[in-house]
């Protein structure tokens, strides 16, 4: 087997180096190597979304990503959406919204909510449900969490007026 | 889109108010769910742990001549290889998991082939191993030789003389007797009789006949199977899984391993998602062999294809209906021939759908036929209303064209014949007091009932049941010095129900919701609790918190009586105060007793343990739906326009996570209805076991989920239905009827995708 790789990357905001096999995914080196486990694997070929992270500004579905195409890369996961102990207004409009049943996808959800808000500060439910396609919620139908979107965007626009 | 209207989209017809039930307090499991904090089955972690790999069949139908582990044993890194071999013999018992009953037999030759492989992706052999890849290397090196054997994928198929047969010592048990001493893929069939159905036919004027055909779908929930074991050197075994019951997980692990439950402690991890698919265990039995066998703790996660091939999937189907009805509506005669799979094992939820068919007609002469027919795949579980929403899919579309035929509004045929209080379903259950009639007149009375269609649009709707079980749950509860309780239940939490059975205890104690600390625990730390399925949690682990919640308030009671030297008899407690009859001025809060417990008696503490009853209990729920579809004529695309459920709660103790059910259950019926299906090839193998190909709804094919809550109170304290499950049953129905009324085609199988319209529409011109 050949040996590992030492990575070096910037996550949640801090510095974090780790050693990854060239098999080994993000998604599994944010798991099993650094110890994140707020990112979910519900697939492991990116198509359910729950392992969404944000990748130097782009979100990726990181089981798609391997550990060492990582270096030097900055990345946000779930941990690092809230600032300290306050909630993003993201997590407090699912919250608020009942826009979570079981919560497996919620992270993805999240990540990929905050990038979408971050992007596009007042999407149509159009654009939601568009952006959102790419994360699989078997739970909710997606009505709550489009409205939480919706919630949010709308919170984050008072707080910037 | 927009999701600006001009009226109510979720609407809630109460019965009853209160102070904390019908509130709608912030999930108590929220903060860590929206952190990442939560930590699911895969997420468990400790200190050694192997991880494994299990190897499959690649064959749909197979003898086992051999397995040679030996060279997997030999790699680097493998600890652990287990086969059948390793298990013991078990009992010729059954294990019942509450919503699905199984041999032991069974359930053990499923979780590890013996002898036969019965379906593509049947457990074979597995290994435990320093990391995945190593594992994942090491089942390629397990040797298996098979002799493959002609397979089987239909009822149809599986019905005829000749068939393949599963199970050499299957016999046909009909109508409760063995009459035919000949191998048999029917494991059974059963037959309900009410009145004279010849007769009722003989009285119709209008007769609807029509079969039908349903594919294989899966419960799709997100988190795969996952579960850890370590068997300890004491002789004790610890899981730590994903699972809709601890308690049932412990007892069918202990079944297979020939333990005493006492031997097995489950610890639930968060669950992500069930449906009816964690019900049964598949992975914990090996898990906890792997372990004895290393010494180590050991971590299983299916992949994605392993959740398609080799955990339950709700079963195909082949169904007939016929309708008798006289000119004024009056429906006279209902017959139904339902043959469902039940994959490579016995049990398919034929049952249940011979329970639900015909359940929202008062109809005075029926007959439904119930056939339970193995086929080489994967054993079904239970999903969501099980059964039901294939019978709705054939009864529900026979009734629309009944309404048609008739000249009737498709509601008011349904009014006209529908189900009250001491009707008497085919089944011989007579209901109790239930909502059929206030579904119907919410869907009639809604605005999107009358709103105009757009061109190539079509609106259909539908009305099905689910009959609500009880079972057994315990709860304790404590009082806090600071004026709050903790609460400890064993009903593992999947949509919210943490909240929805602390606010039962908030509202009996007058304390708010947020006042209570719920805890989901292990099976070493509260009584017996069954599944988290059945549409039993609020209603029955929820009706044990309110006892736990009165036994806590007799409690205080007794101890203000203690403090104040009065009667406990003159002592009341109205949201949160004693007050004493006697004197006006001994008064004190529920805070102010519980800072006083310790000096004054000790602690506070209330338990309470409930068995709810069977099947039907509280006369179950029934939901409606108002759908309209837009069908594109050049691909038969489909797009669903507007959605509406309407269903009956009892009372909604969380509105927002009922309505949670019931958009999520009506999604899941869309995806039924348009597009999931098992694509199996002619070797038995599933074509589109990716969560890619099988193409379960998305945000982007959706529009907002309408919702009414109907509140008819059941027998529960506040009136709870369990809303889980009856909302899956009407979609596929309703779609199909939306479907003929834009393009006059009457679908007569599932999935409705846009290949099986076109085929249709050619058929036609």
């Amino acid at each position: 087997m050949p040996g590992k790789t030492y990575v070096q990357t910037r996550i949640n905001g801090e510095p974090v180096d780790f050693l990854a096999e060239p098999r080994q995914s993000l998604l599994e080196c944010l798991r099993d190597v650094i110890g994140l486990t707020g990112s979910k694997e519900g697939c492991n070929d990116g198509n359910c979304g729950a392992c969404t992270v944000e990748m130097d500004g782009r979100i990726v579905t990181s089981c798609l990503v391997l550990g060492v195409e990582a270096e030097g890369s900055d990345i946000t996961t779930i941990e690092g959406i809230a600032e300290g102990s306050e909630l993003h207004p993201v997590q407090q409009a699912f919250l608020e919204n009942a826009a979570l049943q079981c919560g497996i996808c919620t992270p993805g959800f999240i990540v990929a909510t905050k990038a979408l808000l971050d992007h596009n500060p007042d999407p149509t439910e159009h654009e939601i449900r568009f952006w959102l396609a790419n994360n699989l919620c078997r739970c909710t139908g997606y009505d709550k969490i489009v409205r939480a979107v919706q919630d949010a965007a709308s919170r984050m626009q008072e707080a910037s007026a | 889109m927009t999701t600006t209207t001009d009226y109510e989209r979720n609407m809630i017809l109460s019965s009853q108010e209160y102070n904390v039930v019908g509130t709608r307090p912030i999930r108590h499991d929220g903060a860590d769910k929206v952190t990442g904090r939560a930590l699911y089955g895969a997420d468990f972690d400790t200190a050694g742990l192997l991880h494994g790999k299990v190897l499959r069949s690649p064959h749909a139908h197979a003898n086992i001549v051999s397995i040679d582990t030996s060279a997997a044993e030999a790699l680097p890194g493998v600890m652990a290889v287990v086969t059948f071999a390793d298990f013991p013999q078990v009992s010729d018992g059954t294990v019942d998991f509450g919503e699905e009953i199984t041999t032991v037999h069974d359930l053990q030759s499923n979780i590890l082939a013996r002898h036969k492989v019965l379906y593509k992706g049947h457990a074979v052999a597995a290994v435990a191993a320093t990391n995945a890849h190593i594992a994942e290397e090491a089942v390629k090196l397990i040797d298996v030789e098979y002799e493959t054997l002609p397979s089987v994928m239909t009822v149809q198929d599986a019905m005829v003389d000749g068939a393949p047969i599963l199970h050499e010592s299957m016999r046909t048990n009909e109508l409760g007797a063995t009459v035919d001493d000949k191998p048999s893929n029917v494991a059974q069939h059963f037959q309900h009789v009410k009145g004279d159905i010849d007769a009722g036919f003989g009285e119709a004027d209008v007769i609807v006949e029509r079969e039908f055909n349903t594919v294989t779908v899966h419960q799709g929930y997100i988190e795969p199977h996952a579960a850890s074991a370590f068997w300890n050197t004491d002789g004790r075994l610890h899981i730590w899984c994903s699972t809709q019951g601890a308690f049932p997980a412990r007892d069918a692990t202990a079944e297979v391993l020939r333990l005493p439950v006492s031997q097995v402690r489950v610890t639930p991890m968060e669950i992500g998602g069930g449906f009816g698919g964690k019900i049964p265990v598949y992975l914990e039995p090996v898990a906890a062999m792997l372990s004895k066998k290393s010494g180590r703790a050991v971590k299983l996660v299916m992949s994605r294809a392993d959740v398609f091939e080799a955990s339950g999937p709700t079963c195909g189907s082949n169904m007939k209906v016929k309708i008798g009805a006289k000119h004024d509506g009056t429906i006279t005669a209902m017959q139904s021939y339902l043959a469902f799979e039940a994959g490579a094992y016995a049990g398919s939820p034929v049952g249940a759908g011979a329970q639900c068919v015909f359940a929202a007609y008062d109809v005075e002469n029926a007959v439904i036929d119930g056939y339970d027919v193995v086929v080489n795949k994967p054993k079904t579980a239970a999903y969501r209303a099980p059964g039901a929403p294939n019978a709705a899919f054939a009864c529900e579309q026979a009734v629309d064209e009944l309404a048609i035929k008739l000249g009737m509004d498709p509601i008011d045929l349904r009014l006209k014949n529908a189900s009250v209080e001491g009707t008497r379903r085919p089944d011989g259950t007579v209901f109790p007091r239930i909502g059929c009639v206030e579904v119907l007149e919410a869907m009639k009375n809604h605005p999107h009932y009358s709103a105009p269609l757009g061109e190539n649009q079509g609106r259909g709707v539908a009305i099905g049941y689910w009959f609500n079980v009880g079972f057994e749950s315990a709860v304790n509860i404590a009082v806090n010095a600071d004026g709050t309780i903790t609460l400890v239940e064993g009903s593992t939490d999947i949509g919210g129900s943490r909240a929805s059975i602390a606010m039962q205890a908030a509202e009996v104690l007058g304390i708010p919701a947020e006042s209570v600390r719920p805890s989901v625990v292990d099976t070493d730390s509260v009584g017996f609790t069954a599944v988290t399925g059945g549409s039993r949690t609020t209603y029955a682990t929820g009706w044990a918190a309110y006892d736990a919640a009165m036994d806590v308030k007799q409690k205080m009671i007794e101890r203000a009586a203690t403090i104040w030297d009065v009667d406990v008899d003159s002592i009341e407690m109205e949201n949160g105060v004693l007050q004493s009859a006697s004197d006006p001025e001994l008064n004190m809060s529920f805070s102010d007793l519980a800072a006083q417990m310790g000096g004054t008696g000790g602690p506070i503490v209330g338990t309470a343990s409930r068995n709810a009853g069977g099947m039907g209990v509280g006369g179950g729920s029934f939901a409606g739906n108002i759908v309209d579809v837009e069908v594109d004529p050049a691909t038969g695309k489909t797009e669903v326009a507007r959605f509406t459920v309407v269903q009956d709660a009892g009372k909604a103790i969380h509105p927002s996570y009922v309505e949670g059910q019931m958009q999520g259950g009506s999604v899941q019926g869309i995806g039924w209805a348009l597009n999931e299906e098992y694509y199996m090839t002619d070797d038995g193998t599933m074509a589109n076991s990716t969560l890619l190909d099988y193409r379960m709804p998305t945000s982007l094919d959706l529009p907002m989920i309408d919702t009414v809550i109907v509140e008819v109170p059941s027998d529960h304290p506040f009136g709870v239905r369990g809303v889980g499950e009856a909302n899956i049953v009407p979609p596929t129905p309703a779609i199909a009827n939306a479907i003929h009324s834009a393009t006059n085609i009457r679908m007569e199988r599932l999935p409705m995708s846009p290949v099986a319209i076109m085929e249709e529409t050619w058929k036609q011109s």
